[in-house]
């Protein structure tokens, strides 16, 4: 809401010499919260005053233009009283005429400063100006000619341009619906700045009474209409100019003057918040129904838009049909028009949920609304037509019309029973009731009783309904900044769950595994699946889709942290960041297509069941984690060759986080999108998959943007926290000595060396205490289709030192066993 | 220095004279001095006290010399090759020295070498700054609850008093899923979480809900669809506005600096009431707004304070419909952006870098900020 400052203390005195930062100040630690302090003149300095022309001569110049050479007389505002010559480019005025002046020394909007200045043989002295010149608007056809009686020469121009007011732009909380009005700030003025007083009601004046001569209106809907206002005017001007102080204000508080029949509705309106409609009374046939719209019906609004009803919509009818969606939108066939004469003028309160919902269902935002849906005084709509006719009466030549309708009257307001203590336990400051009371009063209140209050809040004032509300307007004006700091003592805390620890831990590893985590948007569309190589029914095409994305390219929750992860390493190689390793951790969204999540009731804690109900309604929303490497991982350098990255890294990634949680993971060749089909591997823990890591397809890579080979991996971190170790036992070795054996082993390529590991480790039994694969060999000597893999064993007792030819003879076991798993030949 | 000798007539060999025996170990000894390295000393060795060595084929002789001469030949030679073999170890522990500070020497390395073979890794600050928040209130007593980001319309909504017909709903651009009667939404805020822990604890309850939250807002340099949050609730028997107060302040000192201070301004949030605003004093002019050459602060444009969250106590209804009894209990809420907590804080105007996954940003902040 933006309030000028002059039209504010219309209705509110404050004591000489309050400043508006003080006023601006108080209101803000009350709770009407200062956006910003404009004013029109702000960027204008210096002498900015009144001129009479004196003389004006036409000079045709070379280039085809005429400049006018003048002289002003600017009083003593010069210093010498003498006229001031001046050169102007402008006709739209004539010697006698009062123009804006400005001297030498002024500076304009823009940082345009005014000297005396040779221009076409002359040396003229300051600039007559133009609106557009004082940043009063666009017209540029002319200079400003002001009325004949608006000032002597010399006098400061800016008051008379209203170039000096200061207005406010406050942030209104939806709570205080009342301060989008002049009437409800300078009610704050009041209770807020110290010594405010004689507050001046807008909307307290003597009404005519209703009688039967008014336009007949029925109201067949009273709980969506519970007050409906007509009055009426005739004989109205419809070329009569909007007055310049209205014009100012409306254009200050931000809306844009049309006609003075509009501006007048809007003037009220501002002043004291009731929206007010107006129809060309001519074009209305009959009387004025309030009701319903039935199904299917339609209206075309004053915007253009035609428009199919809902049942719920609340509207206004004539003979003719439908004319108004009430308290949102005028319609076509009644607005008012440049021949409009008389005027039907509406002042009706609206049932403020109805609004809300018309507004949202039919996308209409506009003043009335935001004012009828947050909730409005609905005893002040006789005041406000009375206001409406009083202004069209005296700005545009009308007659007021005799007769007044008033259907309806505004609902009474029960009272609510507060503890006379409420805002001392609620604040925690010592507050007494009797200041309670008189914190009460002072925002519209009426308060009896003591102990318990019985307090009945102001019809300005629909969001005071509960104890605690008023507690909050007690507090407000004792002050909010003079609640005392004091530390609650919480009870012995748990810390960090074993979870929330895992994962601090898992990104510490990752870090120190030299992987940078990233945070990206879970949004992903189509192109991104596609993108991946997914196939049509791979489980991560089953999205959770949203109704209203930012956009299509961003429609759905994604299912896979990996387009996230290989975008940001895209734009990261695009940035010239060609080695990287990069991580993220993030839920991912699976819906499980269970039923809707159903709309409790909130005057109860819901049951066990209920609340099941709603979490088995959710998607499941696993924590994965993503890597992604490409380009070098170990830089060449003056201590040898670069290494490139491999698929090795990204399983290995996983690993060294399977590692810190205890977990050992094994892993097994697959073949799934986005990997290189024959550089996937399935990672499982405990026999659970866990995940995939391997070299991410060509195709992919070419799609991300990423050079080939690039490497990524992603797990579910909530399977490897769930089976993290939680104890681990301490080790114990043996100090006797180790006994080493080594064998290598010819097998076929197809044959995963942890198989043949695995069949090592069983076949050697008890005393094997590692094995380590040091060397894969392909080539002439193993032939063909082969693979040597040769294996470092360890054997080693506990209990004593190894007999002669033990660790052999474990050797060769293991060897059998292995040879007959994988039909590995030993090579000699 | 004299070759083997190979040309001695044993018969003519008299008592092994003292002045021949002399010059041999004179010999020696110059040889053992001369000797430059270590290879060159083995050569000596060899020469003068090797088996072929002139002392060596003196000593074969003197079992030649009559018993009256052997004795004495016997002691000169032996003396001489005592001395000689001295020398020899004396020397070789000099030249190995030598030898090694030569190595050595020839083993210098240019230590200003670059030695990063791969740029280190690093956590995003925003994991940091929630952890450290997080740990600020876990040191209090507090534990860190969590929630789901899809989350049932009623927990984000209906629950915390913002029933379907609210204004306020349209003020929390709210993403929907399909289908929409479905009523699930991306959070727009972490206070769902509170509710869940209401429901699912009961008081004392002091948590905090570090999390991701959507709006639809469009991407911009102020503005961004995901942004993270920290609330904090409390619910306990007499909690009031001022144990609010005292744990902002508190919170604000932890975060900011010693001395920094929060500021209440009356507000509107449906799930606390009353609800405030909560300024906190600029940790960088210390509230003063003036910065550098007495321009305007640039952390707080002149404030003094800079807007950081909101709170209040929590609004009865609230307890009602999460099933905590009002009339035994009360508690307070806040909320706040990390994102603008940390932006603010770390002098950082664009936030568009916090979610571009450019590892040059994350590097900047390491494992701990
Ligand atoms: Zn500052």
């Amino acid at each position: 809401m933006k309030a000028p400052l002059s039209w504010i203390l219309d209705h509110v005195d404050v004591p000489a010499g309050t400043t508006t930062d003080e006023i601006t100040d108080r209101l803000t630690l009350t709770g009407l919260k200062l956006e910003a302090i404009e004013s029109p003149g702000r960027d204008i300095t210096g002498p900015l005053v009144v001129g009479r022309v004196l003389t004006m001569e036409p000079e045709p110049q070379k280039n085809g233009k005429t400049i006018n050479w003048c002289t002003v007389d600017v009083g003593d505002a010069n210093g010498t009283g003498e006229p001031q010559g001046i050169v102007c480019g402008a006709h739209n005025f004539a010697p006698g005429d009062l123009v804006v002046t400005v001297l030498p020394g002024g500076v304009l909007p823009g940082g345009f400063e005014i000297g005396a200045r040779k221009t076409y043989g002359h040396l003229s002295a300051g600039m007559i100006c133009s609106a557009r010149e004082l940043g009063l608007g666009e017209d540029h056809d002319g200079i400003i000619v002001l009325p004949a009686d608006a000032g002597s020469p010399g006098e400061d121009v800016r008051p008379l341009l209203g170039l000096d007011e200061e207005t406010i732009e406050f942030e209104i909380n939806p709570d205080r619906a009342y301060a989008l009005s002049i009437r409800g700030i300078a009610r704050e003025v009041l209770v807020s700045v110290e010594g405010a007083t004689g507050f001046r009601d807008p909307a307290l004046r003597d009404t005519p009474a209703a009688n039967g001569e008014g336009h007949p209106v029925v109201v067949e809907d009273a709980e969506g209409c519970p007050v409906f206002v007509a009055r009426t005017v005739t004989g109205f001007d419809p070329t009569a100019p909007t007055p310049d102080f209205m014009v100012r204000r409306i254009t200050a508080a931000g809306m844009r003057p049309i006609s003075l029949a509009v501006d007048v509705t809007n003037y009220v309106m501002l002043e004291t918040g009731r929206p007010i409609h107006g129809y060309d009374a001519d074009k209305v046939q009959g009387a004025l129904v309030v009701r319903r719209a039935r199904d299917g019906e339609r209206l075309t609004t004053l915007d253009g838009a035609s428009r199919t009803l809902d049942p719920g919509d609340l509207v206004v009818t004539d003979d003719s049909g439908i004319i108004g969606l009430g308290g949102v939108m005028g319609g076509e066939t009644t607005e008012i028009s440049g021949a409009t004469t008389s005027i039907l003028v509406e002042a009706a309160h609206w049932d403020a949920v109805s609004m809300y919902r018309t507004g949202r269902r039919h996308k209409i935002t506009s003043e009335a609304g935001k004012r009828n849906e947050r909730g409005v005084d609905p005893t002040i709509c006789e005041a406000a037509a009375d206001r409406v006719v009083e202004l069209l009466v005296e700005h545009g030549g009308a007659q007021a019309h005799p007769g007044v309708t008033v259907v309806g009257s505004a609902p009474a307001i029960a009272p609510v029973e507060v503890s006379g203590d409420l805002a001392a336990r609620v604040s925690g400051m010592d507050i007494t009731e009797e200041r309670s009371v008189e914190c009460l009063r002072a925002v519209g209140c009426e308060v009896t009783g003591s102990g318990t209050l019985s307090v009945i809040p102001p019809p300005w004032r629909p969001d005071l309904t509960d104890a605690q509300d008023f507690s909050e307007e007690v507090i407000r004006l004792v002050g909010y900044d003079l609640v005392p700091s004091v530390l609650p003592t919480p009870p012995s805390g748990r810390g960090l769950t074993r979870p929330q620890q895992l994962r601090r831990r898992i990104g510490r590893t990752l870090a120190g595994e030299g992987f940078v985590e990233v945070v990206t948007f879970p949004f992903i569309g189509t192109e991104d699946l596609d993108a991946l190589g997914l196939a049509p029914d791979d489980p991560r095409r089953d999205v959770l889709r949203l109704s209203n994305p930012l956009s299509a390219e961003a429609g759905y929750m994604t299912t896979t942290l990996l387009p996230g992860v290989l975008r940001a390493a895209g734009k990261n190689v695009g940035h010239g960041t060609t080695d990287l390793a990069i991580f993220e951790t993030g839920t991912v969204t699976l819906p499980r297509h269970s039923g809707p999540a159903a709309i409790l009731p909130v005057d109860r804690r819901p049951t066990k069941e209920e609340l099941a109900a709603l979490d088995a309604a959710l998607p499941a929303q696993p924590l994965h984690l993503a890597v992604v490497a490409a380009g070098d991982a170990v830089a060449g350098g003056w201590w040898g060759a670069a290494r490139p990255v491999s698929w090795s890294d990204a399983v290995d990634a996983v690993r060294s986080v399977a590692d810190a949680l205890g977990l050992e993971v094994t892993a097994a060749a697959v073949e799934l999108a986005p990997w290189h089909p024959g550089r996937c591997a399935e990672l499982s823990v405990d026999g659970e998959v866990v995940g995939h890591a391997g070299e991410v397809h060509p195709k992919v890579c070419d799609a991300f943007g990423l050079p080939r080979r690039t490497v990524a991996a992603e797990v579910d971190l909530d399977l490897l926290i769930a089976r993290a170790v939680h104890l681990r036992q301490a080790p114990a070795f043996s100090s006797y000595p180790v006994a080493k054996e080594d064998v290598a082993l010819v097998v076929d390529d197809s044959v995963p060396a942890a198989e043949v590991e695995a069949a090592l480790r069983e076949g050697a039994g008890e005393l094997l205490e590692s094995i380590r694969l040091f060397d894969v060999y392909t080539g002439e000597q193993v032939g063909d289709g082969k693979k040597s893999l040769a294996f470092a064993l360890r054997f080693r007792a506990a209990d004593r030192t190894l007999k002669e030819g033990e660790s052999a003879a474990a050797r060769d076991a293991a060897v059998a066993l292995a040879a007959e798993r994988t039909g590995a030949v030993q090579r000699s | 220095m004299s070759g083997p000798n190979t040309d001695y007539d044993p018969v003519e060999v008299t008592p092994l004279k003292s002045e021949e025996v002399e010059a041999m170990r004179e010999a020696a000894l110059a040889a053992i001095a001369g000797a430059a390295d270590l290879d060159a000393l083995k050569q000596v060795r060899l020469d003068h006290a090797g088996d072929r060595s002139p002392l060596a084929l003196a000593n074969r002789e003197i079992g030649a010399l009559p018993p009256q001469a052997r004795k004495e030949a016997g002691q000169r030679v032996g003396q001489a090759r005592g001395a000689i073999n001295q020398a020899l170890a004396a020397r070789q522990v000099v030249l190995e020295a030598e030898h090694e500070e030569r190595m050595l020497a020839e083993e210098t390395v240019d230590v200003s070498l670059p030695t990063t073979r791969r740029p280190r890794g690093g956590r995003h600050p925003l994991t940091l700054q929630s952890e450290l928040i997080a740990d600020l209130f876990v040191a209090m007593g507090y534990e860190v609850a969590e929630g789901p980001v899809v989350e049932a319309e009623w927990l984000n909504f209906d629950a915390l008093n913002l029933g379907p017909d609210h204004p306020a709903r349209t003020m929390q651009d709210t993403f929907w899923t399909e289908p929409a009667d479905h009523h699930v939404v991306l959070r727009t805020q972490t206070s769902p979480v509170q509710a869940r822990t209401m429901l699912t604890r009961r008081p004392p309850i002091y948590v905090v809900c570090p999390g991701r939250v959507f709006r639809t807002d469009e991407y911009d340099a102020t503005h961004s669809p995901m942004f993270h949050q920290v609330e904090g609730l409390v619910v306990d028997e007499g909690i009031t506005m001022a144990h609010l107060k005292g744990t902002l302040d508190h919170f604000a000192s932890q975060l900011f600096g010693d001395g920094i201070t929060t500021r209440f301004r009356p507000s509107y949030f449906p799930f606390t009431e009353p609800s405030a605003e909560v300024d906190v004093k600029c940790f960088v002019c210390l509230g003063s707004g003036t910065g550098v050459d007495s321009d305007a602060c640039r952390t707080c444009r002149g404030e003094g304070w800079i807007e950081w969250g909101g709170c209040g106590v929590v609004n009865p209804r609230v307890l009602v419909a999460c099933g905590v009894d009002p009339e035994v209990y009360s508690g307070f809420a806040f909320g706040m952006g990390i994102d603008r907590s940390f932006m603010f804080r770390h002098n950082l105007e664009d936030l568009r870098p916090l979610f571009e996954g450019d590892v040059r940003f994350s590097s900047a902040f390491g494992t701990e900020i």
